[in-house]
């Protein structure tokens, strides 16, 4: 091991288990392909291996664990998307990477050439545990209360091939956030873990179950306010227990936790757990120590240079107020960071006439070289389907910027309108009811003034092409729902989502509207909010003062 | 042709005759091993106690809550499974092995597919009566993995204890 990481390297355990896992899905492949596996026997195969079929090709999910990943992995993305799909990864909105266009045949071969860089697909989807996600800024972030990733990985290694748990009756996300400001949207997961510290000082976790998105969308209720840390491992278990016993599995619409959290009432469902964790508790899964300290060992903050933030800032401002466009830039892409005279870079890839998501594999080598240059080595994914470098200096966030601007990676939209969030849709996806890319350009195409959208101020614009809400549409200020209606392609408007720590479900505004239609009825919505607000209010302060029927009013005016 | 199924990593014969849920007259039973469903137990309980070489079958949605205090009577234990995604019946195994320390035959029947063989394993199954399938080449996916991360009946101490 590297003296001092701040990422987790594999030991030569899990380096071991990928690899016996690219052996077993070779096998499986083979099998399938010989004709000695049925269609149906090898659908939770291939899916616990990251695999779909999708509307054209079949599409192959690569997890990054909770977001964080290295230039060099950055790299073997690239020459994946190179060499096996048509030159172009898309980040979902679970901090994975997607390819579109891989061939079922070579993904064995693509799983291995992952393995060699310490990744994998495994258990990306399937009705398993899947990815565990985290704040994207995570170790770097002003408002943070410890870095949640030594507890995210020790979660990675928990759910990895769990044999009691990896046929549930439904997928299983998990989130954990351990800052002011939720940017995991722990409250929409099916278990939210927020990072919470005692008055004595004492690490725990707040855990929220049977939240989530989907058909019906929950937010999650508490179902412990302080876990100590070290029986993290056994309350999982033991929550994941009384699921994979009672969860319906008649209905998969009714199949997720939090229709079981609902159906038995949060106080029986705590009380089950709580049977159920009284017998591991304090057994071989209690935590120990030494096993928080290997965890966080990997988790260094980078050798930061001793800088003067005052004088960083200072120059940085001149440099704005200079060059107005990077002035933008800055504003709406760096966040605060926790060391002095260092900035959070978000790389927008949100450029208008790109999917939301989308990276070609020349931007993924930029960024992996701009990574090693100005940002220890290490990347980021954001749930919001940006890519984070998330340890930059201020003196060199100008040449971060232009390199950015070069390689199309520098639309100043983030947390704006453009910044939409957006869900493969019917062009790539066989559930979805609609298309939803180009819903997301035409909208990017009318508000493309970008005077107007910054006097607009943050707002959150989500779009999922069916129930489903792999788009976030629930969450969204404005959420935008593809629906099928025979056979024709709409779209349902909802507003006054929030995936913050006030998480709110967005409620549906009216009837339905065509793909044209679309873009106006936005434009109608936001010059209503502008007519409405005070000084200082966000879309979502006007909204929730104001109410739904205000903007329905305006929206359906004959 | 004898049944086979595999049992602690071998291919065996399978001695055990499963016993219909309409058996009305228990006294007309085979004399040597046999599985009982849950629902013939619960209501020839009296008649069938004692008789040694005695297993019972669990659906998927029959957990072993209902006769942990009737362990003592059952050499083995099958849990059905009704589709190989329902896997209720790990859950089950676990609880049987961990929490009750039954030692006998655990067996898996029904619609698990041999990739899952691994998984059962560590879940406590000893013995897989996987159906359609060739056997002896299914022994291998036995052995896919190593090692393993969590606590399991094959390997109760968590891999964070032991590296």
């Amino acid at each position: 091991m590297l003296s001092k990481t701040i990422m987790y390297i594999y030991n030569e355990y899990d380096q071991q288990l990928v690899d016996e896992r690219v052996d077993q899905y070779r096998d499986q492949t083979k099998r399938f392909l010989a004709g000695d596996i049925s269609e149906e026997q090898f659908l939770p195969l291939r899916l616990q291996n990251g695999l779909y079929v999708q509307r054209l090709a079949p599409m192959l999910r690569i997890a990054i664990p909770y977001g964080t990943f290295s230039s060099t992995q950055m790299r073997m993305f690239a020459h994946i998307s190179t060499k096996y799909d048509k030159g172009y990864g898309h980040f979902s909105t679970r901090q994975n990477l997607q390819l579109n266009w891989p061939k079922l045949e070579q993904v064995p071969d693509i799983l291995a050439d992952l393995a060699t860089v310490q990744m994998h697909a495994i258990q990306t989807s399937g009705n398993c545990i899947r990815n565990t996600t985290t704040d994207q800024f995570a170790g770097a972030a002003a408002d943070e209360l410890e870095d949640p990733r030594p507890y995210c990985e020790i979660i990675r290694q928990w759910s990895t091939f769990h044999p009691e748990f990896a046929f549930l009756p439904r997928k299983f996300k998990i989130a954990v956030c351990a800052s002011e400001s939720d940017r995991a949207a722990i409250q929409m997961h099916d278990i939210g873990i927020e990072v919470v510290h005692d008055e004595r000082g004492e690490v725990g976790f707040k855990i929220l179950v049977g939240g989530g998105l989907g058909r019906t969308p929950v937010i999650g209720t508490e179902i412990v306010d302080f876990l100590p840390r070290q029986h993290l491992i056994s309350y999982l278990d033991a929550i994941l227990r009384v699921y994979n016993q009672h969860g319906r599995r008649d209905n998969k619409y009714k199949a997720r936790i939090k229709i079981l959290v609902r159906a038995m009432g949060i106080d029986a469902f705590r009380e089950e757990v709580e049977a159920e964790w009284a017998t591991i508790k304090d057994g071989p899964s209690t935590l120990t120590e030494e096993e928080f300290n290997y965890a966080r060992s990997f988790f260094h903050s980078p050798d930061y240079s001793a800088i003067d933030d005052g004088a960083a800032e200072a120059a940085l401002q001149k440099q704005a107020a200079d060059i107005p466009i990077f002035g933008n830039w800055l504003l709406r892409n760096t966040s605060a960071h926790q060391a002095p005279g260092y900035a959070i870079v978000t790389l927008s890839l949100k450029a208008t006439g790109y999917a939301p998501g989308d990276i070609s594999d020349q931007q993924m080598l930029a960024v992996a070289d701009m990574a090693d240059q100005f940002s220890f080595g290490e990347i980021r994914a954001s749930h919001q389907q940006n890519v984070i470098l998330a340890h930059v200096r201020k003196d060199q966030l100008y040449t971060v910027w232009q390199q950015a601007q070069s390689e199309g990676l520098a639309t100043a939209n983030i947390n704006y309108l453009t910044d939409i969030i957006c869900c493969p849709g019917g062009d790539f996806c066989a559930l979805a009811n609609a298309k939803s890319l180009p819903i997301a350009e035409a909208i990017q195409r009318k508000f493309d003034d970008q005077d107007y959208l910054y006097d607009l101020g943050e707002i959150d614009l989500n779009i999922s092409g069916c129930m489903n809400a792999c788009g976030h549409h629930h969450i969204g200020h404005i959420g935008i729902l593809g629906v099928d209606k025979k056979g024709q392609e709409f779209y349902q408007i909802c507003l006054g989502g929030s995936q913050d720590k006030d998480a709110s479900i967005a409620k549906i505004l009216g009837p339905s509207f065509s793909a044209d239609e679309v873009p106006n009825v936005i434009g109608t919505i936001l010059n209503t909010y502008v007519d409405q607000r005070t000084d200082e209010e966000s879309f979502l302060d006007t909204y929730r003062r104001v109410g739904i029927a205000v903007f329905k009013e305006k929206v359906y005016a004959k | 042709m004898p049944n086979k199924l595999i049992k602690d990593g071998a291919v065996i014969i399978d001695d055990w005759q499963l016993i219909s849920a309409d058996t009305s007259d228990v006294a007309q039973l085979p004399s040597g091993p046999i599985i009982i469903p849950l629902s013939l137990w619960l209501v020839q309980r009296q008649q069938l106690a004692g008789r040694g070489q005695l297993g019972i079958l669990l659906d998927s949605d029959q957990s072993p809550k209902l006769i942990t205090d009737q362990l003592h009577e059952f050499s083995l234990i099958a849990i059905d499974f009704p589709a190989f995604a329902d896997g209720r019946g790990f859950s089950y195994g676990r609880e049987l092995r961990e929490k009750h320390q039954f030692s006998g035959e655990l067996r898996a029947v029904g619609q698990f597919m041999r990739d899952q063989l691994s998984y059962l394993k560590r879940c406590g199954f000893n013995a897989y009566a996987l159906e359609n399938a060739e056997l002896e080449p299914a022994l291998a996916s036995l052995q896919d993995f190593s090692n393993s991360y969590q606590a399991s009946i094959d390997q109760p101490v968590p891999l964070f204890r032991r590296r």
